[in-house]
């Protein structure tokens, strides 16, 4: 039988290693794109388990939001990278240090 | 025209002519400018001279009006207001008077200064502003005079200052006077929590209520709420009028090439303080502990501050450490009760120091711009009006009999003579080897820079800027607008002693109708009162005493070694390295200060700016608390490193050292 | 869910409606005719404002109502932070006109994007939910983002919306997922509800300790303190002076309701736990920004620093929980607002044709190119500063005093030191304009709108300060004190 605490550990999992991974990750800035909708995806997990093991629907209408905020954020990030390309040829995390200081 | 608006127009004709030279300056020109400023100034002087002579004559009793009520906070009234009693009067007249001979002086000495209207806009905003501290009725415009005053000084400090090392000096000035106002406030704010009301006349009325109350200090001290409060005061004070320790900012402000800036420095703005602490006097009257504070560091500042003269080789170096070394003898002055004596010297020093720093700036001019005096000399057959004029003002600095310093510093030594203080025996031995240190580095000064050979060389090639030791032409006397106001403040430095004595410190002037308050049994002046016979009386019989002699001493002694045998001064030197080491390095407070505060604060903001890296990351976090981590921050080698992932790092870090804390907290 | 409840959002709707109109009528608008959409967006925000001080809904003597399943609250601190939010950005919509135009990128996306950028503001001050916080947070981080970027030639531009992008997404996923716990915790979204909750069942679920403090790291990311801080240097110096005007008032407005919103309404029984979250986030950002701020020779990356320490107060404000110490903040959040716009306004005059001010050496000498601006900016840096009587000076007291009546003496002393230490480089920069030469002779020159903003500015800079109880009672009267 699953219990809340499986699912709230599956959330943390996930949220953990999509933390990691923005900032373990040095090359690409599109994996922290994905890292990013990760964190998104544990926080859904949580919100719908909570919710069934509550017996209460507020929870999955969030994540329903979550989601569709998440699709216009990743848009968002898209153009964001290409106008960066455009610019500086580049979309490796370590070459983004001309700000600093 | 009501009383009312003639005290608001004394310290708004001033500020209006800033305003005016300031932002107006492209419509004003520079003809404009100075007539504005010089015509605002006169004004107020014209006005603070017809309200001076009314209370004189007693036609105009003490005034104590609200102008302006600012706001009403928890029941205490913050407000602008004007209390005018002998003793504003008497500060407002001489304010406007030493600041209107500067205004004219200027129009000569910046002529061909860029800066000429902006010039203008300051000095008559520092007009403005002293004139609003003296004539406050309250603590907290008191305040804002003191801070004002503060700012147009670090305006004119900075105006001259044009090298990148000027934001170490600044930053030095600024930290000390931080210091300085912060026990100003401290003193402010326990005022306001013991009387429940920042009016003069209020709080003074209540002081007596206060005896006896204490403060607990954090580390379980209990202290007398009102020497408590006095010492903070004083420490504002110590700020403002340049005492020792606080003192280093004075000497830099003579860095400039202008002596006017020095003049705002030494004549009017450091008596602040002095006018301040005189103007508290019922509170410092309650506190034996704080009067005994301020005098000890007031015949401290005296003795050590003239040593360090005697070593300096820039002219206006001198004279500023003359300036602390006078400001001393008025803070002594204040320690034994002798108000009237300290606001007596303010005065006499207020002319015949001015004196002497136009004096000097005359020389500066005919120089070139030299100011070392090892490089002048002779100079007395080139500018006799200069050379006349600074020996009267040395005269009276020196205390030389009739003369007006005389007369102030002879009753200050007195007083201090007379007093039972605590530590007065210490302070007696001060202010009378004080006055032996006065002449030696007046008379050095003057023989170094008007006697002797001439120890320059006039070559016509020498440029605009000559090296040391070249002068392009011969030098000449100054203009009319320098050497005019010289003569004006010549004459009052030698009368103005003789002439006002009686009333000011044994007439009751002062005293009489309460802008001073001073216990019976504190009160030396109506003891040397008995002894009092009129100012010639006196005069002849200083002839007799120890300081009259000790003046003399100093006096040969300076003749001895800077007019005939220069070759002493040498040997004294070498004979002495230590001594002479120490007082060239100004007793070391200028290194301190930099090595502790100014270094301090500079490096403690470059780390934390771009290289909190290697040390705090790997000594602070990795053996800190969370080793967890350490792998990760030995790839992590700055903080805004510019790279993304470092600043996620840095967040990260963030919410586990939260939760960290947070969640363990929870049982 | 009647007309009425739906008049309560009427200037949301106002705002919205009129975004998408100027979205569409830029499509009929032939270049040299977009003068016309500033026009529209500065009519949106005045309108905006006047039907927000209407304020029917207080016809019924309520001091609040809410909509939407009361997930939207009308009250009158939203109401007062609502209205500056509309007169800063008027300001700013005066000055960035300016900029846009020199810089030849005067379009409408600008306008479009900031209208949504602005009603997300408005809902984040007006949501009493925690979906509607979320709805309104990644309205405003949505659209910065893109106007971050908007000038789409600038890698630095670009560079700096990616490293605010990520940075802004991470700290939004960590306030959703504090939000998970909080819904875990109480089984509600609702703010009432779940301060309903907590104090049934009491405050010690360890559940609810874990997503205060992710909360707790996602208010302080959108006020930028210290450690989520690293954000604000970068951005500022990389986005168009025209959008850092926008990030660094009004949003900050919308953060000090969300902040009120969520730790004292909704979380009030851990007020324990979040005060000392908050006076150790508040004391490190006012070291932290002062001490890097001395170090800066960037003007964009002083004002950057100097935000920092400023939120920092905004948080000591915050932190003691008290009727006094909201309205604090409030009127300091309203006051940095209105000194930050008049600063960067000064960044863009500076900014001749094509060439960005940049170093503090585009200052030297400001007073001789044109007293008149200078004197404006002296203004602002004293106010920064806060010297008396300038209204910076004023808000800061206001903070120290709730702090010191809570009783955190030291806090507020460290405060103090640090403040005074910060001091010293808006002095230097006022060095700079009165006492050294210029580098660039050519003077300045504005357009009359720029001119009249920058004035009545400068006006409430010193005027707030001069009758400083105006503001301070409006803002004390939120929190009924």
């Amino acid at each position: 039988m699953l219990t809340l605490a499986h699912f709230l550990t599956l959330g943390a999992i996930l949220f953990s290693l999509s933390i990691a991974g923005i900032f373990i990750n040095r090359k690409n800035i599109i994996i922290l794109l994905m890292c990013i909708e990760l964190m998104l995806l544990a926080v859904n997990m949580n919100f719908v388990a909570f919710s069934r093991f509550l017996g209460n629907l507020d929870g999955q209408i969030f994540v329903f939001f979550i989601l569709t905020v998440a699709a216009a954020e990743a848009g968002i990030g898209l153009a964001i990278l290409v106008v960066l390309f455009r610019n500086r040829q580049t979309i490796n995390v370590a070459e983004l240090d001309d700000l600093k200081g | 025209m009501s009383l009312q608006t003639t005290l608001l127009l004394i310290p708004l004709l001033p500020l209006g002519g800033a305003i005016l030279a300031g932002l107006f300056r492209n419509q004003v020109g520079r003809v404009g400018a100075h007539s504005v400023t010089i015509l605002g100034v006169a004004g107020s002087f014209v006005l603070s001279a017809w309200i001076l002579m009314q209370q004189i004559e007693g036609t105009l009793d003490t005034v104590n009006i609200s102008v302006y009520t600012w706001m009403i906070a928890d029941g205490i009234r913050f407000q602008v207001g004007f209390l005018v009693d002998h003793l504003t009067s008497l500060m407002m007249t001489t304010v406007s008077f030493v600041s209107m001979l500067i205004h004219i002086y200027t129009i000569g000495y910046m002529r061909d200064d860029p800066g000429y209207q902006r010039f203008f806009s300051y000095i008559a905003l520092f007009t403005f502003s002293m004139l609003m501290l003296v004539m406050s009725n309250n603590f907290l415009q008191l305040f804002f005079g003191w801070e004002a005053v503060g700012l147009v000084s670090y305006l004119l400090i900075g105006f001259w200052f044009k090298r990148e090392s000027a934001i170490q000096a600044n930053l030095k000035a600024f930290l000390v006077n931080r210091v300085g106002d912060f026990g100003f406030l401290l003193g402010i704010a326990a005022v306001l929590l013991t009387f429940g009301t920042l009016d003069y006349v209020e709080v003074f009325g209540q002081a007596n209520s206060a005896i006896g109350q204490t403060l607990s200090i954090p580390g379980g001290m209990e202290w007398n709420i009102l020497t408590f409060i006095c010492i903070c005061l004083f420490i504002g004070a110590m700020g403002k009028s340049a005492q020792a320790p606080l003192h280093v900012w004075l000497p830099d402000s003579m860095e400039g090439p202008t002596p006017i800036s020095a003049l705002i420095h030494a004549a009017t703005m450091v008596t602040a303080g002095i006018f301040m602490v005189a103007r508290m006097s019922p509170l410092f009257e309650l506190s034996d502990a704080a009067l005994s504070f301020v005098m000890l560091i007031g015949a401290f500042t005296a003795l050590s501050m003239g040593l360090i003269g005697i070593v300096q080789n820039d002219v206006k170096r001198v004279i500023a450490y003359s300036t602390l070394s006078q400001l001393g003898y008025m803070t002594v002055a204040l320690g034994v009760s002798a108000y009237s004596a300290a606001i007596f010297h303010l005065m006499t020093h207020a002319f015949f120091k001015a004196l002497l720093f136009l004096g000097a700036g005359s020389v500066i001019i005919a120089m070139h711009h030299e100011q070392d005096m090892r490089y002048m000399g002779g100079l007395r057959k080139y500018m006799p009006v200069t050379w006349i004029t600074a020996w009267v003002g040395t005269l009276a600095l020196i205390g030389f009999p009739f003369f007006s310093g005389f007369y102030s510093k002879d009753m200050i030594i007195e007083a201090v003579h007379e007093s039972q203080r605590w530590g007065s025996g210490i302070a007696y031995f001060a202010v009378v080897i004080g006055v032996l240190i006065t002449a030696i580095y007046s008379f050095r000064l003057l023989y170094l820079t008007f006697h002797g050979p001439e120890k320059f060389e006039v070559d016509a090639d020498a440029g605009h800027h000559p090296p040391p030791g070249k002068q392009p032409a011969k030098p000449k006397e100054s203009p009319l607008v320098v050497t005019i106001p010289l003569i004006g403040l010549a004459i009052p430095s030698v009368l103005i002693g003789y002439m006002t004595i009686e009333p000011i410190l044994f007439g009751g002037w002062l005293t009489n109708d309460g802008s001073i308050f001073v216990l019976e049994k504190n009160d030396v002046l109506a003891e040397l009162g008995h002894h009092f016979h009129g100012a010639t009386a006196m005069a002849t019989h200083a002839l007799s005493t120890v300081p009259f002699w000790l003046m003399i001493t100093g006096f040969v002694l300076a003749t001895g070694i800077w007019l005939f045998r220069p070759s002493l001064a040498e040997m004294l030197r070498n004979r002495m390295p230590w001594l002479y080491r120490v007082l060239d390095h100004k007793y070391y407070f200028d290194e301190f200060y930099r090595k502790v505060f100014v270094n301090g604060a500079v490096s403690l903001g470059r780390n934390l700016w771009n290289k909190a890296d290697a040390g705090f990351i790997d000594n602070g976090i990795v053996n800190g608390s969370a080793r967890v981590v350490g792998w990760m921050a030995a790839r992590v080698r700055r903080w805004q490193t510019g790279f993304l992932y470092d600043y996620a790092f840095v967040m990260i870090i963030g919410l586990i050292g939260i939760l960290a804390v947070w969640v363990a907290m929870v049982p | 869910m009647n007309s009425a409840q739906l008049l309560l959002a009427a200037p949301e709707f106002w705002v919205l409606v009129m975004a998408c109109v100027i979205m569409i009528v830029d499509l009929f608008l032939r270049e040299e005719r977009r003068g016309i959409i500033h026009m529209l967006a500065m009519l949106t925000v005045i309108f905006a404002a006047i039907i927000t001080l209407r304020g029917d809904f207080l016809a019924n003597g309520l001091p609040s109502a809410s909509a939407f399943n009361d997930s939207f609250i009308r009250d009158p601190m939203g109401d007062v932070l609502k209205v500056f939010s509309f007169v800063l950005m008027g300001l700013i919509y005066t000055y960035s006109k300016f900029y846009l135009r020199n810089f030849k990128m005067f379009r409408a996306d600008f306008y479009t994007l900031s209208l949504f950028a602005l009603l997300g503001v408005m809902l984040l001050i007006s949501a009493n939910s925690m979906l509607m916080m979320y709805l309104g947070l990644e309205l405003i981080s949505l659209s910065v983002y893109a106007l971050v970027a908007f000038n789409r030639e600038s890698g630095r531009g670009s560079e700096s919306a990616m490293k605010y992008f990520v940075l802004g997404s991470m700290a939004s996923g960590m306030l959703l997922y504090g939000m998970s716990m909080i819904y875990g915790a109480t089984g509600s979204l609702l703010i009432p509800d779940i301060a309903e909750a907590i104090r049934v069942q009491g405050s010690d679920d360890i559940l609810l300790i874990f997503g205060l403090v992710f909360v707790v790291v996602g208010i302080a990311f959108k006020f930028g303190v210290v450690p989520f801080h690293m954000w604000i240097p970068d951005v500022y110096e990389g986005a168009p002076p025209a959008v850092t005007l926008f990030i660094s008032s009004v949003p900050k407005l919308a953060a000090f309701a969300m902040a009120y919103r969520f730790l004292s309404s909704g979380l009030g029984d851990l007020h324990i736990h979040w005060e000392s979250m908050l006076a150790s986030l508040a004391i490190l950002s006012i070291i932290l920004g002062n001490l890097a701020a001395i170090m800066q020779k960037n003007i964009k990356r002083m004002l950057a620093y100097s935000t920092i320490s400023h939120m920092g107060f905004v948080l000591l404000g915050l932190l003691p929980g008290t009727a006094f110490g909201f309205g604090a903040a409030m009127y300091y959040v309203i006051v940095y607002g209105i000194m930050s716009v008049a600063a960067f306004a000064m960044i863009i005059l500076l900014s001749s044709r094509g060439v960005e001010a940049e170093t503090l050496d585009d200052f030297k000498g400001l007073n001789q190119r044109n007293p008149y601006y200078a004197a404006i900016m002296g203004l602002v840096l004293f106010s920064m500063a806060g010297v008396p009587p300038m209204v910076g000076f004023f808000a800061k007291l206001m903070v120290l005093k709730a702090v010191v009546e809570a009783g955190m003496i030291w806090l507020a002393v460290s405060a103090v030191v640090f403040a005074v230490i910060g001091a010293f480089y808006y002095l230097r920069v006022v060095k700079y304009m009165y006492f050294d030469e210029p580098e660039n002779e050519t003077s300045i020159t504005a357009p009359v709108d720029f001119g009249a903003a920058l004035t009545l500015n400068g006006i409430m800079i010193i005027g707030l300060g001069i009758f400083s109880s105006s503001l301070i009672t409006i803002c004390m009267t939120s929190f009924g004190v």
